[in-house]
């Protein structure tokens, strides 16, 4: 043997010494392993403490150790730890192995025999792994100061000028003609209640002028080519029709345009627009589209009305998408949610039922730039309500729907409750399952709300339907619930019900996902990197998510993380280069055989195939280093850095105590 | 066998495969929440499931292993995308070679674990060892010389 190995069991007080006989352990393995290169083996006390690693830095020094085995807790919490303090040692931080005999071990099993034998077994298996070890080096890639941001609701918006007013340039893709968001729909945000606009549209107009900013609406990404600090987007500018650079955002052209269309984005089927539309009075960019699915021209090939008006001549009705292609970084994924389709529940009556409202539409309803300029009407369009349900958790919290908890959705239906008392007087009855306000100022809300009046009913709402039992009931809307705390069945007559339908990711997020190269949960949120710790970054370095796009959340929470990942990325930019971690594969040129196998495994395109030498070649900046196609060579050309075949076969060995002969054993 | 089965129950050695991002750390998330569970899994970390060469499992079962696991993050959810996939591909394919080498089927499991799995990882792991106790040592052999060494080495490391 030519290496020097040594193998530091730690105590970790009583965590792992409690149950693994850690003295046994280091004996047994300076003496039984020492035919494996095993010079020196110690136990202490917290090997993670700076006297332990003191400890590791001196046998480096002194006994000239060649590799170094740390038995201790998972790699995933001090790997680092002991690989910086090999690295002061002047060791490479690479031929450091950490195996873990807590929480793999002492934390999981009470037989104190077999914890330690498998104590044993563990650590011959770092040290037979440790032997083929290389030394390594992190990759080193420049980033490119530009980031892109997906998405321009709150969350985009906030990462934007973060990032912007730190300096750096970014482009904005929004798939709408406006940036906004849901947020731009709300009428008033909870617990507050401020006005969603007149906090919002300012920062609308800040990404609007922000010199460092590029604003892309109406676009939507195609593809993502590169990888961290190196990305090249593609994205495609839907046209327009309208030319932005002589168009003054006048609005001429949508009020003399003849053609009236459902608005089903902006006002949620509310209210009515032009073919050619800014979504909302404070739309920004200010330049409207003319939409090619409704106006008449593009069907019929008559009209112009827009063009023949247009002060400045900005309608050209000739213009085609385009295909852009930006250098990004770092990428910002903030695409939002999808409502709930509460159709879905045929039960509740929606469109059946008149006046049965979903939670956009109420928002919609209650906005005083909306349909009825903020009055809460029936579907008539004069008629107040008398008596108004609100429906908490439809599609949430449900086996048969979403699972999940939308987060939002109490607060919301307390926030309805209150407009409706404000503005109608009428009654107001919300059916919950459990009334959830856990953030500042929320629970507050609440005591506020039952001080208002608002008739709380604990129970999941079993049917709204129009069929009157009772005089009482005639022309009614009657919500039949189990009201579950006194244990009875109820019949609530009223004039109108809002549904809390709750939030769903983006209809294509595992689209997206997939192009982006990042991971969704089984509901298709986009999995974050450590769902505590790294909540904004992905598993894909460089692309980083905020918003709803993660999972359900509210706007405080969508701007905290909005700004979490312009953080992050500006520490990124700061740095000018990026360390990866040299965990990759490479192909030997020599033995492949160019079957082209590995090309379509790859999960990030990052293996290139060269059609003149036909060999394939495996870009280290691209890989992620899963090591699919180092299992699938059938010639065995690809190797994996840190998880090499010698590796993995070693450990098996040493797993197996097929590295000691049996009289060492014994011995 | 020194110790008859009436006396000392067996004990099969068991080699796990783990990814790093979601079956290695619900084996953390069990160790941090003190689920306990048979002591028998040995594990190796792989960064994803798709490195899992069909040649570890063959080597393990060579050198002595009574069973082996295979575990990763669950369909969808795969920190590389679509890599779990391939193990499972694998998987089914040498559950085939298994069987015309003469070896159970029951010896090779394929688990599916969540990083916040660490109760299902540990449920598992117990079910596993359970069904291969049944099962009985892997008769690769049995006159070997190497697997007379591995009893007596497993006894001497206990």
């Amino acid at each position: 043997m030519t290496e020097r190995i040594g193998v530091y069991v730690c105590h970790c007080g009583t965590n792992i010494a409690g149950v693994v006989d850690v003295a046994a352990v280091s004996k047994w393995a300076g003496e039984a392993l020492a035919g494996r290169g095993v010079v020196i083996a110690r136990d202490y006390k917290f090997m993670c403490s700076s006297l332990g690693q003191e400890l590791i830095q001196k046998d480096i020094k002194e006994q000239k150790l060649t590799r170094v085995v740390v038995a201790a807790c998972s790699p995933h919490l001090h790997e680092r730890t002991f690989r910086n303090a090999c690295k002061g040692a002047g060791l490479n931080p690479y031929l450091c192995e950490l195996v873990s005999i807590r929480e793999q071990d002492s934390w999981v099993h009470t037989d104190k025999v077999a914890a330690t034998a498998k104590a044993k077994a563990i650590i011959s298996g770092g040290v037979e792994r440790v032997i083929h070890h290389e030394a390594l080096e992190p990759l080193r890639v420049p980033i490119h100061p530009a980031t892109m941001v997906v998405g321009g609701g709150i969350a985009g918006i906030q990462a934007a000028l973060e990032i912007a007013d730190a300096g750096f340039p970014v482009y904005l893709v929004e798939r709408e003609p406006s940036i906004g968001g849901h947020m731009a729909q709300f009428d008033k945000t909870f617990p507050t209640l401020d006005c969603s606009a007149c906090i919002l549209t300012p920062k609308m107009v800040d990404v609007g002028n922000h010199p460092n900013i590029t604003l892309m609406t109406y676009s939507e990404v195609q593809k993502v080519d590169g990888y961290v600090g190196n990305f090249a987007v593609t994205v495609k500018k839907k046209a327009r029709y309208i030319k932005e650079a002589d168009c003054t955002g006048c609005g001429i052209c949508w009020e003399k345009c003849p053609w009236k269309f459902v608005d089903e984005v902006f006002e949620a089927g509310m209210a009515k627009r032009k073919a050619v539309y800014t979504p909302f009075p404070q739309a920004v960019p200010k330049y409207p589209v003319i939409d090619d699915q409704t106006c008449v021209y593009f069907s019929k090939g008559t009209c112009k009305a827009c063009q023949k008006f247009c002060p400045t001549n900005a309608i050209d009705f000739e213009q085609k998408d385009e295909l852009l292609t930006v250098q990004v970084g770092n990428i910002v994924l903030a695409t939002g949610f999808d409502l709930f389709d509460v159709n879905r529940i045929p039960q509740y009556g929606y469109k059946r039922l008149a006046n049965v409202y979903t939670n956009l539409e109420f928002e919609r309803l209650c906005n005083a730039a909306g349909p009825t300029g903020g009055n809460i009407v029936l579907r008539d369009g004069k008629t107040v309500p008398k008596a108004v349900g609100i429906v908490h958790c439809v599609g949430s919290r449900d086996q048969n729907y979403n699972p999940y908890c939308s987060s939002v959705c109490c607060m919301q239906s307390l926030k309805f409750a209150h407009l409706v008392h404000e503005r109608t007087g009428a009654d107001v009855y919300n059916f919950y399952i459990d009334i959830r306000t856990p953030s500042k100022g929320y629970e507050e809300f609440y005591q506020r709300l039952l001080e208002e009046g608002t008739h709380f009913v604990r129970g999941k709402v079993a049917e709204i339907t129009d069929t009157a039992r009772t005089p009482e009931e005639e022309g009614k809307l009657v919500i039949q619930v189990e009201d579950t705390l006194i244990g009875k069945q109820r019949r609530i007559p009223v004039d109108m019900v809002v549904l809390s339908a709750g939030l769903q990711a983006r209809h294509d997020a595992k689209d997206v996902a997939k192009m982006f190269g990042i991971a969704c949960s089984a509901e298709n949120w986009y999995t974050e990197r450590h769902p505590k710790l790294d909540p904004v970054a992905t598993m894909t370095e460089g692309i980083y998510i905020a918003g709803c796009a993660q999972g359900p959340k509210d706007i405080p929470a969508s701007v905290a993380q909005g700004a979490a990942a312009a953080a992050r990325i500006l520490g990124k930019i700061q740095q000018k280069e990026i360390a990866l971690e040299p965990v990759r594969a490479s192909i030997n040129e020599e033995q492949c055989s160019g079957c082209r196998i590995c090309n379509s495994l790859c999960p990030f395109s990052a293996i290139l195939f060269h059609e003149d030498k036909m060999v394939s070649e495996v870009n280290p900046a691209l890989c992620q280093g899963c090591g699919t196609c180092v299992a699938a060579c059938p010639a065995g050309a690809i190797s994996g850095t840190g998880f090499s075949n010698e590796q993995i076969l070693s450990q098996i060995e040493g797993l197996l105590l097929l590295n000691i002969p049996v009289k060492e054993a014994v011995a | 066998m020194t110790d008859t089965p009436e006396t000392k129950p067996f004990e099969p050695v068991i080699i796990g495969f783990t990814c790093n991002w979601c079956s290695y750390r619900a084996a953390d998330m069990a160790g941090t929440a003190r689920m306990k569970y048979a002591p028998n899994v040995r594990l190796i970390r792989l960064m994803c499931s798709g490195r899992l060469d069909p040649t570890f499992v063959f080597k393990a079962f060579a050198g002595g292993a009574d069973a082996v696991l295979i575990s990763g993050c669950h369909p969808g959810d795969c920190h590389y995308a679509t890599q779990n996939y391939k193990a499972m591909r694998r998987f089914y394919l040498m559950k085939r070679v298994l069987a015309q080498l003469g070896i159970e089927s029951g010896r090779l499991k394929l688990l599916w674990a969540s990083a916040a799995e660490g109760a299902i990882f540990a449920k598992e792991i117990n079910s596993f060892v359970e069904q291969v106790r049944a099962l009985g040592p892997l008769h690769w052999n049995t006159n070997s010389p190497e697997i007379l060494d591995k009893t007596v080495k497993e006894e001497v490391i206990a």
